[in-house]
C-alpha cells in the first residue's frame, strides 16, 4: 500500500511537471498575433503605467528609446499573484472565496517545498546543519500546511456554493463542480490526517524525505498510515489533474498578460519582427466567403493586395 | 423584462425573440432627464422585419434571412462550424490565434466582467447581454461539436441554425470596448470573442451588416471612401471647407493635397469632411498656423482613415491598412498623422503594426500628440477665455484604453480652456465607458437599431455626460461642451443628444478637440464654435 503511495506521488509530480511544461511550450510557440494590448500596461516607464499611458503619447515615439520597467511589472504581478488584486478590485464577493482558496494552495505548496527541503537537508547534509534546519522546518511546515489546508477547504467550499448562485449556475459545467469537490475531498482527507494523526507533520515529513532519497519504506501504522497513504494518493492525483483542466490558468495567465495585454513592442522598420510578419503574411488563406477571394493557395499578402476597386 | 433562462435557450423557442427590454424598467437618467415615462419612445420592429429576418431581441443588426429550406439551415450550421475550426488554425487565424485560444480556454465564468459592461448594466442585467453569454455558447459549440468533448466538461448546448443565426446577431450587441477584458482576473477577453464570431460570419459565411461591409469597407476599397467620395469629390469638398473655414476665421487657408516629400500625411475620417467640415477646417487652420509641412492624399482610400475591418474581418482590415500605407509611401512622407478618429488610430497604429513591413512601415502618430506638440511649441497665440464654458472630455476606447493615449488631449484642453471649466467624467481615462457607438454601431441604423443603441449602448455615456455637468445649470441658454476627439464617438454622441433633445433642453453641445483650439486662437475671429446644432 505504501509503495503505491510512493509510485502515485512520483507519477503525479512528474506528470504535473511535464503537463505544465507542455502547456508553457504550447502558449510560447503560438505565432505572433496582431497587437491587442490593453492599458494600463504595467511596464510602461516614465510614470505612464500609473494612469494607463503608453509610449504612443511621446513625440515621434519611434525615434525614442523605450522605457520598459521590470519593476513596474513586478509591482503589479507580485500582488496579483499573491493577493489576486484584480479580483479584489472588481469582484469583492468572489475574492472573499477565491483568495483563501488560492492562498491556501500557496501555503500548502510552501509547506511541501519546506518538507522537500527538509528531506534534502536530512539526507545529504551533516547533522550540525540538518538538525537545526529540521527543527525550524518542523515548526513552520505544520503551521503553513495546516493553515493552507483549512484555507483551501474553506475557499473551495465557498467557491462551490458560489457556483450554485443564480448568476453562475447556468455557466457551471459538472466538471467545474467536480474540480472544486476534488479539492475539498483531497484537502479534507489531508486535513483530517493532520488533525487526527500527524499534528507535527512528522509522518508526512518522513514520507517526503523518503521520496527525496528514493527510500520506499512504510511510514505510520494502522489507520494513521492508511490516512497518510490516502492523502498522498489523492493529492498526487489532484496535482496531476490540474494542468489538464482550465485550472492551468496559472500558466495561461502569464501569457495573457505578457503576450497579449502588455505586449506592446512595436514593429520598427528594419527590425526583427518584420521577417516574422512577412513569413506569416505568406501563409495560405482558406476562408470561404467570396469577398476574401481565397483558394487555399493564395497567401494573406496575395488576398490583401488584390485590386478591390472593381 | 424578458430574458433567457439559460444559454441553452439560444437554440430553443423557434422564431421567438429571447429578450425584450421594457424601457420603463430601465434605470432613470439624472436630471433633467429623470422622468423615464417622458423619454422618447422606443420604436418597435416592424412585423415585416420580424417575418423576414432572424429576431434575437428588440432589434436587428445583421439582417440574416430566415432559411427557407433544410439546405439553407444546414449551410448556416456547417458554415459556422467550418469557420470556427479555422479560428483555431495558424494559417487562417495567426492574426488572433493566441488571444482567441486564451479566452476560449481560460475564462472561469466568474462574471467579474458583467459589472464592467455598460450594455449589461443598462439593460437591467438582462442575461442575453451578459458579456459571457455569447462566449459561453461559442465555447460549448466548439468543445461539443468540433472537439467532440463531453458536455460534462464544458457544458451542453443544442446546435441548430437558430443557435448560429442568433449568435451572429448577438455578436452585434457588444461595443468591443474591452472594458470586460480589463477587469478579467485571468486575462480572458470576451469582447474579442464577439469579434471572432463576427469574423466567422464575415470571412467564412459572408454575413455582415450592410453598413460595415457593402456600404463600408467594400465601398471604401472600390471608390476610395465609405462616404462614397471619390478623389475628385473629396478635393472639391476640401476646397469648399477651406473657403468656409477662412470665412469663419478670417484667416485664408488652403489644404495641401498630394505634396510629395511633406513631413506629414494627415488622414481624416472622411465622415468629418461630410458631417463636421469644421473639423478638417480646424486642422488645416492649426497646421498652417504652426507652419507644419503636411498634406492630404487624394489617392483612393488614402483620404479616408476609417477601417471597419477592425470590427469584423481581418482581410478587409489588412486591405485598407495597406492602402493607407501605400498612399503615404507614394508621397514619401516622414509620418502618418491620424485625425480625430479612434478606430482609425488603433487600426493603423496598433493593429496594423503586425501587417506593415518594409517601405510600408511608415511611422504613425496620433493627432493628439501632434496638436499637443504644436501647443507646447508656443506657435499659436491662445486665449482660453474664448472657451469660457463648461467642457467635459469623452475618452474614445480605441485611443485611450486600447492605445494608452491619455494625457496629450488633456494637456491641450488645459491650454485652451479656462481653469475650473474642465471637468472629467467618472470614470475616465482607461476606465472610461464607450460612447455606445463602438464596433460600428455609430453608423448602424437599420430597422430600429438606432433606438436600441440609444437606449442600451449610449445610455451609460449620456448618463456620464449629465453627471459631469451636474453642478451646472441645465438651462439651455447655459452652453456646455462635450469634447469627443473621435468621429464615430462624435456621431454617436450627436445621436444621443439629439434623441434626448439635450441641446434644446439642457444646452449640451458636442464637438471635437481641434475646434476648441481654433476657438481659442487669438489670430482668428472669435466664435469658431458656433453653437448651431448640426
Amino acid at each position: 500500500m505504501t509503495t503505491l503511495a510512493y509510485v502515485v506521488a512520483y507519477v503525479g509530480v512528474v506528470f504535473f511537471v511535464i503537463a505544465c511544461v507542455a502547456r508553457f511550450v504550447m502558449w510560447s510557440k503560438m505565432p505572433m498575433h496582431m497587437r491587442w494590448e490593453l492599458y494600463p500596461v504595467a511596464h510602461e516607464g516614465g510614470g505612464k503605467a500609473a494612469y494607463g499611458g503608453s509610449y504612443l503619447e511621446d513625440t515621434e515615439w519611434w525615434t525614442k528609446k523605450r522605457e520598459v520597467s521590470l519593476i513596474g511589472e513586478l509591482k503589479v504581478m507580485v500582488p496579483e499573484i499573491l493577493f489576486l488584486v484584480a479580483l479584489r478590485e472588481h469582484n469583492r464577493k468572489l475574492w472573499t472565496r477565491s483568495f483563501p482558496f488560492h492562498f491556501g494552495l500557496y501555503l500548502v505548496g510552501g509547506a511541501t517545498a519546506l518538507l522537500l527541503l527538509g528531506g534534502v537537508v536530512a539526507g545529504f547534509l551533516p547533522e550540525a546543519i540538518s538538525q537545526p534546519a529540521e527543527r525550524l522546518i518542523g515548526l513552520l511546515a505544520p503551521a503553513l500546511g495546516g493553515a493552507g489546508l483549512i484555507l483551501g477547504i474553506v475557499g473551495a467550499i465557498g467557491l462551490l456554493l458560489r457556483r450554485r448562485s443564480r448568476a453562475l449556475r447556468d455557466y457551471t459545467a459538472p466538471a467545474d463542480l467536480f474540480n472544486l469537490l476534488f479539492f475539498v475531498v483531497a484537502f479534507g482527507v489531508a486535513a483530517a490526517t493532520w488533525l487526527l494523526y500527524d499534528r507535527d507533520f512528522s509522518m508526512v515529513g518522513a514520507f517526503v524525505a523518503n521520496l527525496v532519497t528514493f527510500n520506499l519504506a512504510a511510514v505510520g501504522d494502522g489507520t494513521a498510515g492508511l490516512m497518510l497513504v490516502l492523502s498522498v494518493v489523492l493529492l498526487a492525483l489532484l496535482v496531476a489533474y490540474i494542468p489538464t483542466t482550465h485550472m492551468s490558468h496559472f500558466i495561461g495567465k502569464y501569457f495573457a498578460y505578457h503576450s497579449i495585454r502588455w505586449k506592446d513592442d512595436p514593429n520598427l522598420p528594419g527590425g526583427e519582427q518584420e521577417k516574422v510578419i512577412e513569413e506569416l503574411l505568406s501563409r495560405p488563406v482558406s476562408w470561404s466567403a467570396p469577398h476574401i477571394g481565397a483558394d487555399g493557395k493564395k497567401s494573406w499578402l496575395d488576398v490583401t493586395l488584390e485590386d478591390q476597386s472593381k | 423584462m424578458k430574458q433567457p433562462d439559460s444559454v441553452k435557450d439560444m437554440g430553443r423557442h423557434p422564431g421567438q425573440p429571447l429578450a425584450h427590454i421594457n424601457p420603463l424598467e430601465q434605470i432613470p437618467l439624472p436630471p433633467p432627464f429623470d422622468k423615464i415615462d417622458e423619454e422618447p419612445k422606443f420604436a418597435q420592429l416592424s412585423e415585416a422585419a420580424r417575418e423576414k429576418y432572424v429576431v434575437l431581441d428588440d432589434t436587428i443588426a445583421v439582417n440574416i434571412e430566415k432559411p427557407k429550406t433544410k439546405e439553407d439551415e444546414d449551410r448556416l450550421v456547417n458554415g459556422f462550424l467550418s469557420g470556427l475550426e479555422k479560428l483555431f488554425s495558424v494559417e487562417d487565424n495567426w492574426t488572433f490565434l493566441q488571444p482567441f485560444e486564451m479566452s476560449m480556454e481560460h475564462c472561469a465564468r466568474c462574471q467579474t466582467c458583467s459589472d464592467a459592461c455598460p450594455i449589461f448594466q443598462e439593460s437591467g442585467e438582462n442575461e442575453l447581454y451578459r458579456p459571457i453569454y455569447r462566449s459561453e455558447i461559442l465555447r460549448r459549440i466548439y468543445f461539443k461539436y468540433v472537439k467532440k468533448a463531453s458536455p460534462a466538461i464544458h457544458g451542453d448546448i443544442d446546435l441548430n441554425w437558430e443557435t448560429v443565426a442568433r449568435l451572429i446577431e448577438l455578436s452585434y450587441r457588444c461595443n468591443l470596448c474591452r472594458r470586460c477584458a480589463q477587469t478579467c482576473p485571468i486575462g480572458a477577453d470576451n469582447a474579442l470573442l464577439s469579434r471572432e464570431i463576427r469574423k466567422i460570419a464575415s470571412m467564412e459565411m459572408g454575413i455582415v451588416p450592410k453598413e460595415l461591409h457593402d456600404d463600408g469597407s467594400v465601398l471604401q476599397l472600390r471608390v476610395g471612401s465609405s462616404t462614397g467620395m471619390t478623389p475628385m469629390i473629396v478635393k472639391d469638398n476640401i476646397e469648399f471647407i477651406d473657403e468656409d473655414t477662412a470665412e469663419r476665421t478670417g484667416v485664408p487657408v488652403t489644404t495641401p493635397f498630394d505634396v510629395v516629400g511633406a513631413d506629414i500625411l494627415l488622414i481624416h475620417n472622411a465622415g468629418e469632411i461630410m458631417a463636421w467640415p469644421e473639423n478638417p477646417g480646424a486642422f488645416a487652420t492649426v497646421f498652417e498656423a504652426a507652419g507644419l509641412s503636411w498634406t492630404l492624399s487624394s489617392d483612393a482610400v488614402g483620404y479616408d482613415g476609417i477601417n471597419y475591418g477592425v470590427w469584423y474581418d481581418d482581410v478587409q482590415f489588412a486591405r485598407v491598412a495597406v492602402r493607407h500605407a501605400m498612399a503615404a509611401k507614394k508621397l514619401g512622407v516622414k509620418k502618418i498623422v491620424l485625425g480625430e478618429c479612434g478606430h482609425a488610430h488603433k487600426a493603423l497604429t496598433v493593429i496594423a503594426d503586425k501587417v506593415l513591413t518594409g517601405d510600408l512601415n511608415i511611422p504613425r502618430e496620433s493627432s493628439m500628440v501632434t496638436l499637443r506638440d504644436i501647443i507646447r511649441s508656443g506657435k499659436l497665440k491662445l486665449d482660453p477665455s474664448r472657451n469660457d464654458f463648461p467642457v467635459t472630455l469623452h475618452d474614445p476606447c480605441n485611443l485611450v484604453r486600447l492605445m494608452g493615449v491619455v494625457t496629450p488631449q488633456r494637456e491641450i484642453i488645459k491650454a485652451v480652456v479656462p481653469e475650473g471649466r474642465f471637468r472629467e467624467m467618472a470614470p475616465h481615462g482607461v476606465e472610461n465607458y464607450c460612447c455606445g457607438g463602438g464596433s460600428g454601431f455609430a453608423i448602424m441604423s437599420g430597422h430600429n437599431f438606432a433606438d436600441w443603441r440609444h437606449r442600451m449602448t449610449g445610455r451609460r455615456k449620456f448618463r456620464q455626460i449629465l453627471e459631469a455637468f451636474s453642478d451646472e445649470s441645465m438651462d439651455p441658454s447655459h452652453r456646455k461642451y462635450v469634447c469627443a476627439p473621435c468621429s464615430n464617438c462624435k456621431g454617436q454622441i450627436r445621436d444621443i443628444l439629439a434623441y434626448y433633445d439635450a441641446f434644446e433642453k439642457a444646452g449640451i453641445y458636442y464637438g471635437g478637440l481641434v475646434e476648441l483650439i481654433v476657438n481659442a486662437m487669438v489670430d482668428v475671429q472669435p466664435g469658431f464654435i458656433d453653437w448651431e446644432w448640426h
